[in-house]
């Protein structure tokens, strides 16, 4: 018999029960007439406190609220996938089919169909040893991703039963496992798990491959790992959900968990069609058939909105644990902290600094240290990757949520406004932007790239770092004065910032760059800045060298070679040494 | 028959309570009669066991513990609306006040509106032309787009405003129905006077209905005034299926009322006294834009908000642009050298321009030329930082290509008449007019092919 109480109080998304309800810790309950979904976020003796996740309006003190006697929990299953959620995993295209236009409250609509049948291959035998995580049957969820169900974490046991290959929903039981205490448990293709508590696993390994997303900036110079964590930071209009959208696209991920936490709803409405009719160019399957996205937009409750990222880390999880490398775009994690101060602020807690309550810290730390690359229960390898945006008051990084995700994070990609100002894309600034990822990887793209790649790559950065510090002394009195090598050093910092960092989304070949272009391209800079160092030694003054037209060629690579012919590079390599033997014959 | 309370325990500015009261539930409209006879309306804002906190749209002046009387209505706040509201003007919290009469209502809405579902929107692509060479070659509206535009005590948003909603070919071909919906939140009553003789004038006053709350009209109401808005304009476009311009001024005002009423039932502040909820609040007006698929309308909002101290990063403006589809900023250095409209184009944005220009919306070129306008203008600040320092004579031959670019750019492009009503073809021509100001080898945004196309042609002429 379920436990209810009585409201007592409202206040915008939180309501008090009175009395000792007997209720427990984040336990879901169902809130009045309209039966709203709620949850417990505090007890006392007197008094229970919920936070509901729709709207309030109505609810009058006297009302019955219901506890299910479940943790808020999500449903796993297959139909995950090319589906558009909200915070707490209700599917918005069933909503929309029952309330139409805009979503009404206390729909009680199922999380994932439960009619639908499945064609179900299952791959255990009556008599064989199971534990949590064993993989007892495939499904074919899209077109690109086989559903793999498991044993949920908490069981183990001998398999006394099974049903043959065939069509089956969610809740048709798959397998009936006898426990160690002679329970008969039936195991059907779905499973819910709490969404505030990590899915277990054997063990994590340290970070070794990339997660590579096709963006110069990014793969090149501050990579992050599968299984690794980084923060997008910017301010308004700099370009995170562009960054976000590019890496959803096109990152050699096999699942992405798109969390939309309390941003537009036209860019949900974005993503959902323009990853409805783009393709993935590793397996020619929509990008919508490995995506599943959480949209809880700025106007929707603000509770939900708080959840919505442990629902999109839950998803993941799950899909982790059959062996796939998932990779989540939190946008962003700023209004989740916002959600956080709201509801901290209506339960009257003490605020700590700028009126965030003293546990985002912690909280933050518990979100991102659910990423990992990960050994299953099953034994399985799959990886969780978290690349959380952040929206920074005023452009601020010193701000409360900027400092504390940065502490958690180990690649930092801050957006820049100026460069924004100037369109140059993807705004993120080098200097002010790290990967702690990269000593980690050296060995893979040592083995996978090249020998020369990391060595090339801090040559790079060494050249914007030193322009840096030159245009400091431009600033003042202008770039005519400088001696020719160090106009040189600006000359080419240019031709690598807008050759290689900056890359054009809207371009069909600079869109996705794989990592040889990206190799071959940075030697091509550093080959030709080599030369032009031998011929200004040579006393060539620059504007000599200015006078070809090779500058601009050099640039125009990102365009003009497409991905798939590195051979065109032998080309720029004989155009840098002709001119190389122009410039001397011109000279001499 | 609905119970009538006697008196009140408590009046803490905006907000009152009351005790023992019997089936009061959240956000529900209850109203109040004075002894001598004055009405209001109040919202429950806060309710424990059988003790409400009421927040009174009119100001509690008037009011005293013993002489109200207080029914509850059952229900939270309606509006009545009617394809007539068309060409009336209401307060605001949607009573009318032009002595018309009342209206017909032949539909009554809740005023908090439902989110839209992501899944139902449909994503916006179609531009709308303003005439004003800044917005439309650089920062275009989209319809169904929020675009606000952040200014300052001072600069003229009301005439870009008035400006945008005049020349707005909004109805695209003319058998579209199209109408504004006007909402003043805490504003002069010259302003006010400005927009309806605008619109009078403009011969567009059959097609804009009008929501008032004057600065120095009850604080709360304003709190009620772009909700009311809101779903007068959802009303006509989602059901009429008209396209709605919703022209919301000033949210300054709004949020300051927030902060009022919020500081006044003892909440926790959080930036600058203003609650914690104010990113959820501004949200839920600004996400009221959009398209239905399917659906014949759409409500493109221009909100105006006055940066106090013109200061882009104070909450207010910071938090719209973090939900807004971009912003037009508006810059006083610029104002004070007497161009208009008066915008910084650096800061300003839209970003679903985009997916709204180019081939078969407005011009092949259109993305590049704005690319490349927006990246020679960046460098346009250098070479006047430069200048400042070392002085305009020593800088380098391109350095002042730059700098004359810049001039040309300011007055000729951004620069026009309030009147002057530029095509987008006009627009982006001029932009290629500047662009050739500038050695074609520095042109590096725009694709070569487009460049060969354009660069030269018309420089013979």
């Amino acid at each position: 018999m379920a436990k209810t109480a009585t409201i007592y109080g409202v206040n915008g998304p939180v309501i008090y029960l009175k009395g000792d309800t007997g209720f427990q810790m984040a336990e879901m309950v169902y809130a009045g007439k309209e039966r709203l979904v709620g949850e417990v976020i505090s007890l006392k003796k007197d008094m229970t406190t919920v936070q509901v996740f729709e709207e309030t309006t109505g609810l009058m003190p006297g009302e019955t609220v219901k506890a299910t006697g479940d943790a808020i929990s999500v449903t796993l299953g297959p139909g995950i996938l090319h589906n558009i959620f909200d915070g707490i995993e209700r599917p918005l295209g069933e909503i929309a089919k029952m309330s139409g236009k805009y979503i009404s409250r206390g729909m009680s609509v199922d999380a994932l169909d439960r009619h639908k049948k499945w064609s179900t291959h299952v791959v255990v035998k009556a008599g064989e040893e199971v534990h949590g995580g064993t993989i007892i049957a495939e499904v074919p969820e899209t077109s690109s991703i086989v559903h793999k169900s498991m044993i949920p974490p908490d069981l183990s046991g001998v398999i006394v039963q099974t049903v043959p290959d065939g069509d089956y929903t969610i809740e048709e039981p798959i397998v009936v496992v006898r426990t160690g205490d002679g329970r008969e448990v039936p195991v059907c293709l779905a499973q819910k798990w709490p969404i505030r508590i990590p899915r277990p696993v054997e063990k994590r390994y340290p970070a070794s491959k990339p997660l590579l997303t096709g963006q110069r900036i990014l793969d090149t110079l501050f990579p992050i790992a599968k299984g690794g964590t980084a923060a997008v930071p910017g301010g308004f209009g700099t370009g995170k959900t562009m960054t976000q959208h590019q890496i959803a696209k096109w990152s050699n991920a096999d699942i992405i968990v798109y969390i939309g936490c309390g941003e537009r709803g036209n860019e949900m409405t974005q993503v959902l069609e323009e990853f409805g009719e783009l393709t993935d160019p590793r397996t020619g399957n929509l990008l919508m058939d490995r995506t599943a996205l959480i949209a809880n937009t700025s106007n929707m409750p603000v509770a939900a909105r708080e959840a919505s990222i442990y629902t999109g880390v839950t998803l993941a999880e799950y899909y982790r644990d059959m062996g796939y490398d998932v990779a989540i775009m939190a946008d962003s994690t700023s209004r989740w902290a916002e959600a956080l101060r709201e509801l901290s602020g209506r339960l009257e807690e003490m605020p700590a600094e700028e009126g965030f309550p003293a546990y985002l810290a912690s909280r933050l730390s518990a979100f991102y240290e659910r990423a990992g690359d990960m050994q299953n229960l099953n034994g399985t390898e799959g990886s969780v990757s978290i690349i959380g945006a952040v929206s920074p008051q005023g452009g601020d990084f010193s701000e409360p949520v900027t400092q504390n995700t940065k502490r958690f994070v180990r690649c930092f990609w801050g957006l820049d406004k100026s460069l924004a100002y100037a369109r140059h894309f993807p705004a993120i600034h080098w200097l002010t932007s790290y990967s702690e990822y990269l000593s980690d990887l050296a060995f893979w793209y040592k083995e996978e790239v090249s020998p020369k790649f990391v060595d090339d790559r801090n040559q790079i950065l060494a050249i914007l770092n030193k322009e840096s510090s030159l245009m400091e002394i431009v600033k003042l009195i202008g770039s005519d004065v400088l001696p020719d090598d160090q106009k040189l050093v600006l000359e080419i910092a240019r031709v690598v910032r807008l050759g290689f960092l900056q890359q054009n989304a809207f371009h069909p070949e600079d869109t996705c760059v794989p990592m040889r272009k990206q190799f071959l391209m940075m030697e091509i800079i550093l080959y030709f800045y080599q030369k032009c160092r031998e011929l200004v030694a040579m006393g060539m003054p620059m504007s000599v060298l200015k006078s070809e037209d090779i500058f601009e060629k050099i640039i125009s690579i990102k365009y003009d070679v497409p991905n798939n012919q590195p051979e065109l590079f032998d080309a720029y390599k004989k155009r840098v040494d002709d001119f190389y033997q122009n410039v001397l014959k011109k000279n001499a | 028959m609905p119970i009538e309370y006697l008196g009140l325990s408590e009046i803490n500015g905006p907000l009152v309570v009351l005790e023992d009261v019997k089936n009061a539930s959240y956000d529900e409209i209850v109203e109040f009669r004075m002894d001598h006879g004055e009405r209001k309306l109040g919202r429950i804002v806060e309710i424990y066991e059988d003790r409400a906190v009421i927040q009174v749209f009119e100001g509690t002046e008037n009011m005293s513990l013993q002489n109200t009387h207080t029914k509850l209505t059952g229900r939270p706040m309606e509006v009545d609306l009617s394809p007539d509201i068309l060409g009336r003007t209401f307060n605001g919290i949607g009573e009318v006040i032009d002595g018309l009469g009342p209206i017909m209502p032949e539909a009554r809405l809740n005023i908090n509106g439902l989110p839209l579902n992501p899944v139902t929107r449909e994503y916006p692509r179609n531009y709308i032309c303003t005439g004003i060479s800044a917005i439309d070659g650089l920062t275009t509206l989209i319809r169904g787009q929020k675009l606000p535009i952040f200014s300052g005590n001072g600069l003229p948003h009301d005439q870009l405003a008035a400006q945008i909603v005049q020349q707005a070919s909004l109805g695209g071909s003319g058998d579209e129905k199209f109408a504004i919906v006007f909402a003043a939140m805490g504003v002069k009553y010259d302003v006010a006077e400005f927009f309806r003789r605008t619109f009078e004038e403009s011969g567009v006053s059959d097609h804009v209905v009008m929501y008032l709350n004057l600065a120095n009209d009850p604080v709360v109401e304003r709190l009620i005034t772009p909700k009311v808005a809101l779903t007068a304009a959802e009303y006509l476009a989602f059901e009429q299926g008209m396209h709605i311009l919703v022209i919301l001024t000033d949210i300054t005002s709004f949020a300051e009322a927030m902060r009022e009423v919020s500081s006044s039932k003892g909440e926790i502040p959080s930036r600058k006294g203003y609650p914690g909820y104010l990113y959820s609040e501004l949200a839920t007006l600004y996400e009221r834009a959009g398209i239905v698929r399917g659906g014949e309308g759409s409500v493109t909002q221009i909100p105006i908000l006055t940066m106090p101290n013109d200061d882009i990063t104070h909450p207010i403006p910071d938090l719209t642009g973090y939900i807004t589809e971009g912003q037009i900023v508006l810059d006083r250095t610029m104002h004070g050298q007497a161009i208009y409209p008066p915008i910084n184009v650096l800061p300003s944005l839209s970003r679903l321009m985009k997916d709204g220009i180019g081939k078969g919306y407005t011009r092949e070129d259109h993305q590049d030329v704005a690319n490349q306008l927006f990246s020679c203008y960046a460098k346009v600040g250098d070479a006047r930082a430069l200048a400042s320092v070392i002085g305009e004579d020593e800088l380098s031959p391109l350095d002042k290509k730059y700098l004359e670019f810049g001039n040309a750019f300011e007055h000729d492009f951004v620069g026009q008449g309030p009147n002057e009503n530029r095509t987008i073809l006009e627009t982006l021509d001029k932009g290629w007019e500047l662009l050739r100001m500038i050695p074609r080898e520095e042109l590096d945004r725009i694709d070569t092919k487009i460049l060969e196309r354009y660069y030269p042609a018309e420089s013979k002429e």
